[in-house]
């Protein structure tokens, strides 16, 4: 699916600066694009805007070429899977059933789950090796767990688009590895993918591209080695950083600097 | 535990609640008389005991509970709080207002028709009250608003209630206080014809939302990328939820605890598909209130008990320990 933006300005009444301002930016079918940028640069509110969950005070937004308000929301909930930051479950449930509810887009509301939705929920479940899970309630999940169910979740919607809000937050090293191995195959397989994260070195490792934001701006926008330069990220992220090649992986390796190096 | 199993289970007791609604009361009736009654025969007085009293009242017991039953499961998956009650909203307040007013003016003689009327106009005026403010906080009904707006509302209303009481005759009173702790007495034929006209389509209503309101659960946010009109699903169903629960309060009073305990039990049951949850909720609350009604009518006969005072007695103690069993489990 092809996502595109132009001039993207998101201002919240009574605020000062704009959250969003003149963000634009294009996403290719297949691709996985990764959303970068110190707290506050407005990497939540820019999936927002794209998902029309927040106002846009200008600019435009299309997916596959057609402007986002002529989308419905259960179209638009039947190409683009969307996953939140944070999910409170507010009732016992458990993993099947919650992977169960990405079929809600595709069925008429009386419609029963046939045999086609089974299946899409299985694979999301198979896919990220939660279907062990399927009958324990997820409020008994660890964090890793249950934001895989989530994921699964997504997957059983049979999107063309994942948007996912810090995916592999609180995950440990092997779940994060795991869950961007799982995003970076579904690409090979035409999914398009935008995915906020923190984690620079997995966005070197795995991204086609990145958008670096601050302060509601781009602040860089390209391919890993052209936005992951030592004087890009310092100036964003106020903070001394180097960056080596690793010549193990292949992928740019981001260290943040002691305090102590840059003052001494 | 599985739903099928539950709801055989529930019909079950259910059409066994209903045998025995209509054949103990006050007035003792013999088992030859009875079953002469049901073949369409017997003596007019068991006649009409059996047809004009006891069925009309099984069937609004009946109405009222599953009504309460289904709005409460709606108040909560809305609310997203599992202690959500049909009466959060300040809708029993509003419609004890209206009757209230009524019995102390003194308009019942011009017909008994007044009083429910009058409640219903009551609850709607609580209901738009409260819905008023919600959203013109905001762009979205926000629930945390909706949850304050609903006890602010209820503390008006009762301040209006004690204002009345005080310059009330100490008979209104009493006849009051007993309209509010809720009795299925004044059912006839024309009170369940209006209260089913009411609370049958809406509960219906009500189940064709199931499936976005199970999303609710997750979050609204969420239930917006899954392609939910989440404003719409909560605007419809948080206005058919208090319509049912004030066309229960117009015709019963204020009956609490069904709406609270019965979902939240078939809940812990069966889990929260609303799919589930709603018939069974409905059928539970139904069951619950006409067993309620025979106990309040038979434990102190012929003295009637208000039919508030037992789902409180059975209630409480059934709350507390689903409460604590909760609490239990992290």
């Amino acid at each position: 699916m092809r996502i595109e933006a132009q001039g993207l300005v998101v201002h919240y009444p009574g605020m000062v600066r704009p959250a969003l301002n003149d963000v634009s930016l294009l996403i290719n079918p297949g691709q996985l694009y990764a959303v970068l940028g110190p707290n506050g640069s407005g990497k939540s509110t820019l999936m927002k805007a794209l998902l029309g969950t927040s106002p846009v005070t200008q600019g435009n937004i299309t997916f596959d070429e057609r402007a986002l308000v002529d989308w419905s929301r259960r179209e638009l909930a039947q190409s683009v899977a969307a996953l939140p930051q944070t999910e409170t479950v507010a009732f016992p449930l458990t993993a099947r059933e919650m992977v169960a509810m990405g079929r809600y887009p595709h069925l008429e509301p009386l419609q029963g789950e046939g045999d086609g939705d089974r299946i899409a929920v299985l694979r999301g479940l198979e896919a990220c090796h939660v279907a062990e899970l399927a009958d324990r309630d997820v409020s008994t999940l660890s964090g890793g767990e249950f934001q895989r169910v989530r994921i699964a979740r997504a997957l059983a919607q049979e999107p063309r688009c994942l948007v996912l809000d810090e995916p592999t937050a609180s995950l440990d090293i092997r779940h994060e590895m795991e869950i961007f191995e799982l995003l970076r195959a579904s690409t090979n397989s035409g999914m398009t993918v935008l995915a906020i994260t923190h984690g620079l070195d997995t966005a070197a490792q795995f991204a086609d591209r990145i958008l670096l934001l601050s302060q509601g701006r781009v602040a860089a926008e390209g391919a890993p080695e052209e936005v992951l330069t030592e004087e890009i990220l310092a100036a964003v992220y106020d903070w001394p950083l180097s960056v080596h090649n690793d010549a193990r992986s292949g992928s740019l390796k981001i260290h943040p600097q002691r305090s102590m190096d840059t003052y001494a | 535990m599985n739903r099928w199993t539950l709801g055989t289970g529930l019909t079950v007791v259910l059409a066994a609640a209903i045998l025995a609604g209509i054949r103990f009361g006050s007035v003792p009736i013999s088992n030859a008389d009875f079953f002469a009654v049901l073949m369409g025969e017997g003596d007019l007085v068991d006649r009409n005991i059996v047809m004009e009293l006891r069925l009309p009242r099984v069937l609004l017991g009946i109405l009222v509970g599953g009504g309460l039953a289904v709005a409460g499961a709606t108040f909560q998956a809305l609310l997203r709080n599992p202690l959500a009650e049909p009466y959060i909203l300040g809708i029993s307040g509003g419609a004890s207002v209206g009757a209230v007013l009524v019995l102390a003016l003194g308009w019942t003689i011009a017909g008994s028709w007044i009083l429910p009327i009058a409640a219903f106009a009551g609850a709607l005026v609580a209901i738009t009250l409260v819905f008023r403010i919600a959203t013109t906080t905001g762009r979205a009904m926000d629930v945390r608003v909706l949850l304050l707006a609903g006890v602010v509302v209820a503390a008006f209303f009762s301040a209006c209630i004690a204002l009345i009481f005080s310059i009330s005759s100490a008979q209104t009173v009493q006849s009051t206080v007993l309209w509010i702790m809720g009795s299925l007495a004044a059912a006839n034929w024309q009170s369940v014809a209006l209260t089913a006209t009411y609370t049958l389509p809406a509960t219906l209503l009500l189940m064709r939302l199931a499936r976005p309101l199970n999303l609710m659960a997750i979050g609204e946010e969420t239930a917006h990328y899954l392609g939910a009109d989440v404003e719409g699903v909560k605007r419809a169903s948080l206005g058919i939820a208090a319509l049912i629960t004030a066309s229960g309060v117009a015709v019963a009073g204020v009956i609490g605890f069904v709406g609270l305990v019965v979902p939240h039990t078939i809940r812990l049951l069966v889990g929260s598909d609303h799919r589930a949850l709603l018939p069974l909720s409905f059928v539970a609350g139904a069951t619950l209130l006409t067993l309620a009604d025979i106990a309040a009518r038979l434990i102190l006969s012929p003295t009637e008990i208000p039919i508030g005072v037992i789902t409180a007695f059975v209630g409480v103690p059934l709350f507390l320990t689903l409460l604590r069993r909760n609490l239990s489990t992290p």
